[in-house]
């Protein structure tokens, strides 16, 4: 029953405004896909777009071969999990899990089952003759998923689905959706502006920005080779250096940054982009070590700070002020002259922004 | 700690209960009066003048009149005011902010002015029969309440859960009935009741838009009161008063007065 999702060439306007462009996305079948951004980035308008809340200026939307573009959203066959759960007040928790089968004219026998059935696997079976207001909010968002759920549908979509509870029960829960989706094998869209939760439970994460996608990857590859300057800056590169590949020397390439300083990058660690480009680590990827003249960017150690594994140090580079770590076993003083040696894993070499 | 209460406040009080449950006090006395005149305090206690008021037919004929154009009045007013207190929570984006000053026109405009235009354009204009001129002059005045009652049950009212009935499969207008309608119960009840009683207790409508053989209550009222002076009078108020009390006393015990001033 589960279906692919497709989406090309999205444009969409709110007015004149315009919230999406040319956005295309596959989503495979099974696969659960994060959408991830800032407010405004367009994540929610996706959602929305295909929900059927929202039409497209132009582009289409297709779940496997049905064409959804145009068609109304009651008749698009989505399960939809809300940020407000957006729960019927007025309904017992049974009745809100069998609306979308009473919708369908399930009825009797089979439709108690299906009901019953999907609330214990939300383990909520105690609970199903109470109203929405007397329930906790972890147990209103399970409430939530076995109605989406229930209705067995090719395509699950959730937005911001567990903003709304506190911190411990969001890693509970973000737990228990992968669990039901993959159980079911449902395709699912998922939307949030957490990195840490679209992360651990996506397949793939599309990083959004001004209504388009920056980076659409699997979170290993997301977090260890960003695309581009700003996906790095997203997912914690929070070194930038600006360098410029300035001549060929033997197996490296000689980079300058400014002040003149230069680099020899080896050819077989780092591939340059552009003859502009940024040089981007995150502070592990950098390795504080006494200055002895060999490879590294020459740096005036600033303050230090315990970060348990490592120290961490504010550095004085000619290219700016970068984080850095340092052995436990060897702290350095502040002001004293070091190394800073990229550990080429841990460095990407991104194009300048144009 | 026993918090103090200056005594000014106190007297203050005691003060403005009398202004407001005074007068109210005095008509009842009136109404029990055993006289022929209105008197207060009332001279020896009878309850002839209330069974007066029902074999008097023009009392029981108005009265009639009256409690069908609130039902009919408020009904209309309901048809009205809730789609365009949805349309005006729904899309507050959307929509001109002005639009919602609109509906509250009837409130603002003095009613002697709106009764006399209403008069002019429907009575006149129109040529509408008195009792059409009534149910539509009734629905246009207490439309500003059921708007805004309604408006305010729709404002706390979270869409998305319209939404996810349309999402599972209901088409948008099933959804309003199943989904919507039942959420803003409470607020239809109150609205209704808000315009019920205004409906029955108005007089400067339906003065310019009563005619021969067609009068409401309130207006039949000040009619008996130019050709007689008994107490028949007061106890028609304290009947309408009563009626008002009833009401909110049913509003008090299945919403809470909070509801009407909210």
């Amino acid at each position: 029953m589960t279906q692919s999702l497709t989406l090309e060439n999205i444009n969409a306007h709110y007015g004149t405004t315009q919230v999406l462009e040319d956005l295309s996305l596959h989503i495979a079948e099974g696969e659960l896909v994060s959408l991830l951004g800032s407010s405004g980035c367009g994540k929610t308008t996706t959602l929305r777009l295909v929900a059927g809340f929202l039409e497209p200026t132009s582009g289409s939307i297709k779940l496997g071969d049905r064409d959804l573009t145009r068609l109304p959203a009651h008749a698009r066959d989505i399960g939809l999990v809300f940020q407000t759960y957006a729960l019927f007040p007025h309904l017992t928790v049974r009745d809100n899990v069998g609306f979308g089968l009473k919708q369908r004219n399930i009825t009797g026998a089979e439709r108690k089952k299906r009901v019953d059935t999907m609330i214990e696997r939300v383990g909520l079976g105690e609970l199903a003759d109470r109203h929405p207001a007397n329930l906790s909010g972890g147990q209103r968002q399970r409430v939530a998923l076995a109605r989406a759920l229930v209705i067995d549908p090719p395509l699950l979509m959730f937005d911001e689905p567990l903003s709304n509870l506190d911190a411990k029960l969001r890693v509970d829960m973000r737990v228990e959706i992968r669990r039901l989706q993959q159980a079911n094998g449902t395709t699912a869209l998922y939307v949030t502006h957490d990195q840490e939760e679209a992360f651990s439970i996506s397949d793939r994460v599309a990083i959004m920005k001004g209504g388009k996608i920056m980076q659409l990857d699997t979170p290993e590859v997301l977090y260890s080779q960003p695309a581009n300057a700003f996906v790095a800056d997203f997912v914690g590169f929070d070194n930038m250096i600006e360098m410029e590949a300035v001549a060929e020397a033997g197996d490296a390439v000689r980079a300058q940054m400014a002040g003149g300083v230069q680099i020899d990058l080896p050819k077989s660690q780092f591939t340059i982009p552009s003859k502009k480009f940024l040089f981007a680590t995150r502070p592990e990827g950098l390795l504080v070590e006494p200055e002895t003249g060999g490879f590294g960017i020459p740096a005036k150690l600033g303050m230090r700070t315990y970060i348990g594994r490592a120290y961490q140090y504010h550095c004085d580079t000619a290219g700016g002020v970068v984080m850095a770590n340092g052995p436990q076993a060897t702290p350095f003083e502040s002001g004293s002259a070091a190394m800073l040696v990229p550990q080429p894993e841990q460095c990407c070499l991104l194009p300048t922004e144009s | 700690m026993k918090t103090r209460i200056h005594p000014v406040l106190i007297v203050l009080t005691v003060l403005t209960f009398l202004f407001l449950l005074g007068p109210l006090v005095v008509i009842i006395g009136s109404a029990l009066s055993d006289t022929t005149y209105l008197t207060f305090p009332p001279q020896g206690l009878t309850l002839h003048w209330f069974a007066n008021i029902f074999e008097i037919s023009a009392f029981t004929r108005t009265m009639g009149t009256s409690f069908m154009l609130a039902v009919a009045g408020t009904t209309l007013s309901m048809l009205i005011g809730i789609p365009a207190a949805y349309a005006m929570a729904r899309y507050r984006i959307e929509l001109p902010a002005f639009l919602g000053n609109v509906f509250v026109l009837p409130i603002l405009i003095p009613e002697i002015v709106l009764g006399f235009s209403l008069m002019k354009s429907l009575a006149s204009g129109f040529g509408l029969p008195i009792t059409l001129a009534l149910l539509v002059g009734h629905a246009l005045i207490v439309l500003p309440y059921t708007v805004r009652v309604v408006g305010a049950s729709l404002n706390s009212f979270d869409f998305s859960i319209e939404e996810a009935a349309v999402s599972l499969g209901c088409p948008r207008i099933k959804a309003f009935f199943t989904v919507v309608l039942p959420n803003i119960r409470a607020g239809i009840i109150a609205g209704f009741i808000l315009a019920f009683i205004t409906s029955l207790n108005d007089v400067s409508i339906s003065i310019f838009l009563t005619g021969p053989g067609v009068s409401t209550l309130p207006i039949q009222l000040l009619a008996h009161m130019e050709q007689f002076f008994d107490p028949t009078i007061a106890s028609v108020s304290v009947l309408l008063m009563g009626v008002t009390v009833a009401v909110m006393a049913v509003v008090e015990r299945t919403l809470g007065l909070t509801f009407l001033t909210k």
